[in-house]
């Protein structure tokens, strides 16, 4: 069994359970986020993957072994840590050497491979500076170049980018993604943005109170999501409940639509994205609603619905821009293809 | 606000400096007389300390009792401080409780027991007795110093170094030493001036057998003054001046302080 | 690395030197300082295993009752004097610039570990008739006559306040670093003038960092040994120095050792007393 595989791990610290029952399996290669609000276990699920924290039940598979137990310094790791952790006692150059220093690799390879390594991170001749002298995004890259010093097996990174400002961020989300595919190494990256998770991963594993929601490629997340927490934590969505009769045709806020294959006599949500959303003139087979509010973003247009006492919100680029004003009434069209059911 | 301010800055610092500054008067006085404002000008009484064999021994036993003994302090804080930090066993605070205890009582309380100790093991007056004393009666200085040490370091550094390959003892060799280094001196350097200037537990354990500078003065005070005590004075004065200001040069002072007083 | 309890016998191997040291000397000669205490005195310096009381019946006399009464009137009116002038210090060097109060910390750590030898011996200079004090007053054509001012009361507090003041600054300088100055700043918008400020927003903020300190200051002084024999009169000598005589030269080692375990326990209670208000300040 190759890859990283996880067995109904399990953390608690005293009577808090902070990863429940967590079973994972991540081939070979490929580029993982562990996504989720701030305590939801994701950090201390990414600890016990490094060694850090100790699961309490459960088991950690690497390659084919059990690293359940392993101490940390023998799992052949590198990590990115959320405060970088760059020691402020050692140069740039000395940083990134760290792990074949302790190995003892020779001087002069250890200086080959730190050469190698800013070259990579686009910082050639860094190798004296201070830590202290360098910029966010320098000490985010001298991090990553020092992570990955020895070819690690795994390449684990603890929200590696929240320091930096937005523009930034995005730039090395990109950076981060292309390096990890031209190493090909198994990479997880820990965060609490969607749209870094969406850049990056080959999977995204949403995590919620310890436990795993869905774990998907980006765009199933987006499109498929396994329950209303996953909808409304990725994206933007509208979340419409729903009830079905005996012959499977359902009801949404007052009005029949077509189309949507419910169960009979199921009740439940729909999740709706806005951009699926389509404003019509009021009439039959659609929802009445009244324009409550209009948002020109610029780029998109989001029109704000009251139906049935929900707000729904309508997105649409400027082409489409919609005729409505606030206050006139609208009909509300849900397209059966986009409109996921989610059971209650 | 600002002149009243500056008076009061004053007078206080009129109110520190005063003894200072009559001492300072006194130790270059030409004759052996404690004239102020001195009568000529001459530093005989600083060479006196060097010269004369007396004072000389007395300055050697000093230095060398607290080189030795803030060594010996630091060598029971450092690993103390360590494991506390290390590892998760709330029952080890006893051990800290302890290492504050002696400074914290009255001096003369662990004087006192030291004396009973030594004198009913048999050791009275040995000088290396006074080495343990001193080290034991200022074990806190490093103590406190070092726990502010160690926890000023991000634990996310050490966790790095775990996750590169570092066990235990090389995470120590080279990431927690060179972050602790500061502190180590420092906590060094504060047991060393305080033993330099201790009397009682030095008195009461070896008093008899061995003259630290401050037991010479308080022998040498009741034969009558010389203006050798007050050149001893300035000169210690001085090394605890330069000690603190090196402290204060290379490590953050009031940092340093403000944890002293918060681990009391 | 994990930070967890130790498992192995190893993991415990930092912990026994430092613990042995401690141990072996400072709970060992505490404990011996007790039982001494509870020893019979032999005519000659020596001290037969035993247990009596008698070492702490002779607190019961009068004369003990006014070194004891006296030593701890000395040690508060020293608090009292070192916190009354300690706190609007401290306060104003902790709004000045760090520059500045490194300076005046490095000042204050010389002289607080200036060996009490060398206070006594500089005061006693300064209060003396040929190089004090007296010969600048006439010199200023304030006095006749230099004079003596020691021995004497007034020396023997001057001194100690004098030694405990660095001690009061240091403990008093971080809980004032850390008080919020946009309090004060608050008080100054309410129209209130800095003096007032002071006395009604800093200093009741700090009332139990006071109390605490005032306890600190007066365990400070009580342990004071040189400064009363050497500025003062055989009436102005303190529980410390009582203790100090007895051991080393009446060699009534259980009698010190009584009065020693006497003294820990009033210091004890004082020190409990200084966390209570330190804990109180945190639920405050």
């Amino acid at each position: 069994m190759s890859g990283l595989n996880l067995e109904h791990v399990t953390k608690q610290f005293g009577t808090f359970t902070a990863v429940n029952d967590v079973s994972l399996s991540v081939p070979d290669g490929t580029f993982v986020c562990l996504l989720g609000p701030s305590g939801c276990g994701k950090t201390t699920l990414m600890r016990m993957i490094a060694g850090l924290d100790l699961p309490t039940r459960g088991s950690i598979n690497l390659a084919g072994h059990d690293i359940t137990e392993v101490p940390t310094h023998k799992r052949e790791l590198g990590m990115v840590f959320q405060s970088l952790a760059l020691f402020p006692h050692l140069t740039v150059g000395e940083n990134i050497a760290y792990s074949l220093r302790i190995r003892g690799v020779g001087k002069e390879e250890q200086k080959k491979r730190v050469d190698e390594l800013l070259a990579m991170i686009h910082l050639p001749g860094f190798a004296d500076r201070s830590v202290s002298k360098l910029s966010g995004g320098q000490r985010q890259r001298v991090a990553i170049a020092r992570a990955l010093a020895i070819s690690p097996k795994l390449f684990l990174l603890d929200e590696p980018l929240s320091a930096l400002d937005a523009k930034l961020r995005e730039a090395m989300q990109v950076e981060l993604r292309q390096l990890q595919q031209r190493l090909g190494i198994t990479t997880i990256v820990v965060t609490h943005d969607q749209r870094e998770a969406m850049t990056m991963a080959d999977t995204v594993v949403v995590m919620n109170g310890g436990e795993i929601r869905q774990a998907a490629p980006p765009v199933e997340i987006y499109r498929r999501p396994a329950d209303s927490f996953v909808a409304d934590f990725i994206g933007q969505t509208n979340l419409i409940p729903f009830s079905a009769d005996n012959a499977g045709r359902a009801t949404v806020l007052g009005e029949m639509v077509e189309g949507l294959s419910i169960p009979q006599g199921a009740k439940g949500t729909l999740s709706v994205r806005p951009e699926d959303v389509q404003l019509t003139a009021p009439g039959h087979g659609v929802i009445a609603g009244t324009v409550s509010f209009i948002r020109d973003l610029g780029g998109a247009i989001e029109t704000f619905v009251e139906a049935g006492g929900q707000q729904i919100v309508a997105v649409s680029s400027p082409r489409n821009r919609p005729e409505v004003t606030v206050g006139q009434s609208v009909g509300i069209r849900l397209d059966p293809e986009t409109s996921v059911v989610l059971a209650k | 606000m600002t002149a009243l301010r500056r008076l009061f800055f004053f007078l206080v610092g009129l109110f520190l400096a005063l003894p200072l500054i009559v001492v300072a008067g006194v130790s270059v006085n030409q004759k052996q007389t404690l004239a102020f404002p001195p009568q000529g000008f001459s530093l005989s009484w600083y060479g006196e300390i060097f010269t004369n064999s007396e004072w000389r021994n007395a300055l050697i036993a000093s230095v060398t009792l607290a080189a030795l003994s803030a060594a010996l302090a630091l060598l029971v804080a450092l690993p103390l401080a360590w494991f506390l930090w290390r590892r998760v066993a709330p029952w080890a605070n006893i051990f800290r409780l302890l290492g504050v205890a002696p400074f914290t009582l009255p001096p003369v309380i662990t004087a006192l027991g030291l004396l009973t100790f030594w004198a009913t093991t048999g050791f009275y007056g040995q000088p290396w007795t006074a080495v343990i004393s001193h080290a034991i009666f200022f074990v806190t200085l490093p103590l406190v110093t070092l726990s502010l040490g160690f926890s000023a370091i991000d634990r996310s550094l050490v966790e790095a170094a775990a996750t590169m390959g570092a066990d235990d003892r090389t995470i120590f060799r080279t990431v927690v030493m060179p972050l602790i280094l500061p502190y180590v001196v420092s906590g060094y350097a504060f047991a060393f001036v305080l033993s330099l200037n201790e009397y009682i537990v030095a008195y009461m354990t070896v008093g008899f057998t061995m003259e630290t500078l401050p037991i010479k003065i308080f022998n040498a005070l009741r034969y009558g003054y010389t203006p050798t005590m007050a050149s001893v004075t300035v000169l210690f004065l001085a090394i605890a001046a330069v000690v603190f200001g090196l402290v204060a040069r290379f490590g953050d002072l009031p940092k340093l302080l403000g944890a002293m007083a918060e681990d009391k | 690395m994990r930070r967890e309890p130790p498992q192995r016998l190893a993991d415990y191997g930092p912990l026994f030197f430092p613990a042995g040291m401690l141990t072996v000397f400072f709970v060992v000669p505490f404990a011996t300082m007790i039982a001494v205490s509870f020893f019979q005195r032999e005519q000659g310096g020596f001290y037969q295993p035993a247990f009596v009381l008698d070492n702490y019946a002779r607190f019961l006399s009068l004369f003990f009752g006014r070194v004891l009464g006296f030593s701890l009137m000395l040690a508060i009116a020293v608090a009292i004097a070192c916190v009354v002038i300690g706190i609007p210090f401290t306060y104003l060097l902790s709004r000045t610039a760090r520059k500045v109060q490194i300076l005046w910390l490095v000042a204050l750590l010389s002289i607080l570990s200036l060996s009490e030898v060398m206070i006594g011996f500089a005061w006693s200079t300064l209060f003396s008739r040929t190089a004090g004090l007296t010969n600048l007053f006439v010199w200023l054509g304030l006095m006749a006559q230099p004079q003596a001012l020691t021995p004497s009361f007034g020396a023997v507090m001057t001194a100690m306040t004098y030694q405990a003041f660095p001690y009061t600054v240091l403990v008093l300088y971080p809980a004032l670093v850390r008080l919020d100055p946009t309090l004060t700043e608050a008080a100054r918008t309410l129209g209130a003038s800095p003096v007032k400020a002071f006395f009604t927003v800093v200093v009741p903020a700090l009332r139990n960092t006071i109390l605490a300190t005032l306890i600190m200051v007066f365990i400070f002084a009580l342990g004071s040994y040189l400064l009363p024999q050497l500025l003062g009169r055989p009436q102005h000598w303190t529980l410390s120095v009582l203790i100090t005589d007895q051991a080393i030269y009446q060699s009534n080692m259980p009698f010190a050792a009584a009065m020693a375990v006497f003294l820990v326990l009033v210091t004890l209670g004082l020190v409990g007393l200084a966390l209570y208000a330190g804990r109180q300040k945190e639920a405050a």
